[in-house]
């Protein structure tokens, strides 16, 4: 009884809190909205790495880029980056003439689903070649790919006189998602605006459930339990009939979708993206959630991306102001004036070393990787390795 | 192996070499040749900008070439990608800006060495930032081992990994501290006039010191591990752990002595790329630690001579890139090798240790 208390009712009252927080938090007045979407985004882009890293055990540190090709995905086609062309479909923007705007604008919905299949095609054509390398290779080479694209992007303002991605500018004014065909009185859902957040919230709690419900599924799988198979030991799950490589690519190619949807909300909700948000910071980012959460669990994930965001939002902003008023109060200027939140990324390699000295499987461990990491034996055949095999 | 194998002709060998060889290596020899030829219409067309260009890479590819030896040291011995040697790479341009303004700390030893100090000042003040900085990065990299890698020799590969780009991330945060987010400008000490050269070839003063350094202490790490003591045991232990410790061989002692040298290499690196370059920055050692990084798995990452070729080559290739596609591109041609080469020839072009499973060793 109290399992099944645990396995059902601790998901249901989670959310329902969820769903009922926009209520308390509109009742309460706190401003919190803002933040906790960017933390349910983070939230999703942790769940999408997890696949990859806690279930099948590669090491992607390059994730962003899929985050990246995701918001890239909406920027060009719902906004006027290309004024060539004009097109429309299922948009929420009019222009006030009645003219149509230049530039593609396609419904956000549509071009959700366009990007989740985007990316999943760029983790085939990353994945196919490369997935054969060893562990620590293959975290290199995904690292290079986090480096280019965001680079290209960067440079893509002049493919042989093609302005694909403007530059460091970026792309700028994306449309808000929404359900044009709704009557005029529910203008709130007919196109996301800024002032109600309520919508996006729900939007993207909704694209966190079913990442959520993808992951609880895909662990109990048959494909799930292939992953755990190739991680442990490679050679005897290729001997049992698993085909390692295309096992290795489904976990690329399903966290890149969800890596993709994340950022393809992401674009949308912050209307412009440009190539400097999606740097190798953000990879390590959501690296440390899913290391100090616990890999492979997803209760752990989600705290950790909770825990990490919190520092950055709060922790940090509020430790500056301490820091300064002790400065103030001893009047040191170089305490008064400390900038703190520069620094997060101290905390963040902080965290990652010590988790992986003191405790590998994170906060809220996946019984099963747990052994995994505290197996020393030099026979573990673990799929990571170990660095004693000789 | 056949008898009528011997009598064959040294065109025949090649030409069999040629049928066995399969379609991807074919077609990289292909696209290899085009762009070679490519770069060798442009050196035609102006020989003495791709002279200049040619040594400037040189002079670059020696700077990657101590910091990929440092990647190829660690790798060799424990087989771990030591993700935090670019940033200790940083720490020693850092601690040579240091050393030459004279203050450390807010107290001010000596006055700082700059631009308008006479030359023997000057050449004792490289002398000692040099000296400085390599004990330092050693003592770094060593102290670095011993907290966050000991630990985990037993542990799975991946997990040392994620510990060593948390230490990157410390180390960076470290120089963010110390100097701060914005380029730090380096005093110019070495004179970047030319040394010879008829007509428009530039060979400076500033690429001579940089071979002046580089040389001696490759010739000094060659010396060391094919001729000392220490060195046949650092060769031993990358062999086989267990039966270098059975023959008496101190592992650990080993293993940190082989991350002092990668240290004392990077810290000069890290000297010579301030003074050549003339500004350092906090986050220099992430994209330099990763063309180096490149460097060595272009060589072959195990191999000391593979990692001095690879960082020539990869020092070319970006001068190269910088003068003929543009310098924004130069960092996505070196990602794009380092990808092509990890996919296509983990060994690097002189191989050594495999990055296949189940290949190699």
């Amino acid at each position: 009884m109290a399992a099944r208390l645990t396995r059902y009712g601790l998901p249901a009252v989670l959310i329902l809190v969820a769903f009922l927080f926009p209520l308390v938090e509109g009742y309460l007045e706190t401003d919190l909205m803002y933040p906790i979407i960017i933390i349910t985004i983070y939230v999703m882009l942790a769940l999408g790495l997890n696949i990859v890293i806690g279930f099948a055990g590669l090491l992607d540190l390059g994730f962003v880029a899929f985050y990246a090709l995701g918001a890239y995905v909406v920027g060009w086609f719902a906004s006027s980056q290309f004024q060539q062309v004009t097109f429309s479909f299922g948009a929420t923007t009019a222009s006030l003439t009645g003219e149509p705007i230049p530039g593609i604008h396609i419904s956000f919905w549509l071009l959700l689903v366009l990007a989740g299949a985007f990316t999943a095609l760029c983790g085939v054509i990353i994945g196919a070649p490369t997935l054969r390398l060893r562990g620590d290779y293959l975290a290199i080479v995904t690292l290079g790919f986090g480096e280019i694209i965001p680079r290209f992007f960067q440079n893509g303002n002049n493919l042989a006189g093609f302005n694909l991605t403007n530059g460091t500018i970026g792309i700028k004014a994306i449309d808000s998602p929404g359900f044009p065909f709704l009557p005029d009185s529910m203008s709130a859902l007919q196109r996301f605006g800024t002032l109600d957040l309520n919508p996006w919230y729900y939007t993207i709690l909704v694209l966190v459930l079913i990442t959520i419900y993808v992951n609880v599924r895909l662990r109990d799988s048959r494909l799930g339990r292939a992953w755990i198979s190739v991680r442990e030991d490679e050679t005897a799950a290729a001997a049992m009939g698993i085909n390692p490589v295309t096992t290795k690519l489904w976990a690329y190619a399903l966290g890149a979708v969800f890596g993709g949807l994340a950022g393809a909300f992401y674009g949308a909700f912050i209307k412009n993206i440009f190539p400097d948000a999606f740097s190798f910071n953000i990879s390590i980012l959501i690296l440390c959630m899913v290391i100090l959460g616990g890999m492979g669990s997803i209760y752990g994930v989600i705290l950790g991306a909770v825990l990490l965001q919190g520092v950055n939002f709060y922790l940090l902003p509020q430790m500056n102001e301490w820091v300064h008023s002790i400065g103030a109060a001893v009047g040191n200027q170089a305490l008064s004036s400390v900038d703190l939140p520069r620094y997060n990324f101290f905390i963040f390699g902080v965290i990652l070393v010590t988790m992986m000295l003191l405790r590998p499987e994170g906060i809220i461990p996946n019984r099963q990787r747990a052994e995994e990491l505290h197996d020393h034996g030099p026979g573990s055949g673990d799929a990571m390795e170990g660095a004693t095999r000789a | 192996m056949e008898a009528g194998e011997a009598n064959k002709t040294r065109s025949g060998v090649l030409i069999d070499s040629i049928r066995t060889s399969s379609w991807q290596s074919r077609i990289a020899v292909v696209l290899v040749a085009v762009l070679l030829v490519l770069l060798l219409k442009q050196a035609a067309q102006d020989p003495g900008q791709f002279l200049s260009q040619l040594f400037i890479g040189l002079t670059n590819g020696a700077i990657l070439a101590l910091v990929a030896l440092g990647y190829t040291l660690v790798y060799g011995i424990i087989e771990l990608i030591n993700f935090a040697h670019g940033d200790n790479f940083m720490i020693g341009s850092f601690v040579g800006l240091t050393v030459l303004s004279g203050t450390f700390a807010g107290l001010s030893l000596f006055g700082a060495i700059t631009d308008d100090s006479g030359t023997f000042l000057k050449i004792i003040g490289v002398i000692i930032t040099l000296f400085v900085a390599m004990s330092v990065c050693g003592l770094v990299n060593v102290g670095i081992e011993r907290v966050a890698y000991k630990p985990l020799r037993n542990s799975p590969r991946l997990a040392v990994l994620i510990t060593a780009i948390g230490m990157s991330f410390i180390l960076q945060n470290v120089g963010l501290i110390w100097k701060g987010p914005a380029q730090v400008p380096f005093p110019q000490l070495i004179s970047d006039e030319k040394v010879f050269g008829p007509g428009s070839i530039l060979f400076r003063w500033n690429d001579l010191f940089v071979v002046g350094v580089t040389i001696p202490l490759l010739i000094a790490l060659s010396y060391f591990i094919q001729r000392t003591k220490q060195g046949k045991a650092m060769r031993a232990v990358a062999q086989d752990k267990e039966a270098a410790s059975m023959m008496g061989i101190n592992v650990n002692r080993t293993i940190s002595i082989t991350f002092l040298l990668g240290g004392i290499l990077a810290g000069a690196s890290g000297v010579m790329y301030g003074l050549f370059n003339g500004i350092t920055v906090f986050n220099v050692g992430f994209t330099q630690g990763l063309y180096a990084f490149t460097a060595a798995v272009l060589g072959g990452i195990g191999n000391l001579t593979g990692a001095v070729v690879g960082g020539l080559l990869i020092g070319i290739i970006g001068a190269m890139s910088d003068q003929y596609i543009g310098t924004r591109w130069t960092a996505i041609v070196i990602f794009a090798v380092l990808i092509l080469v990890l996919v296509f020839r983990p060994r690097g072009l002189l191989g050594d240790r495999s990055a296949v499973q189940g290949g190699g060793e």
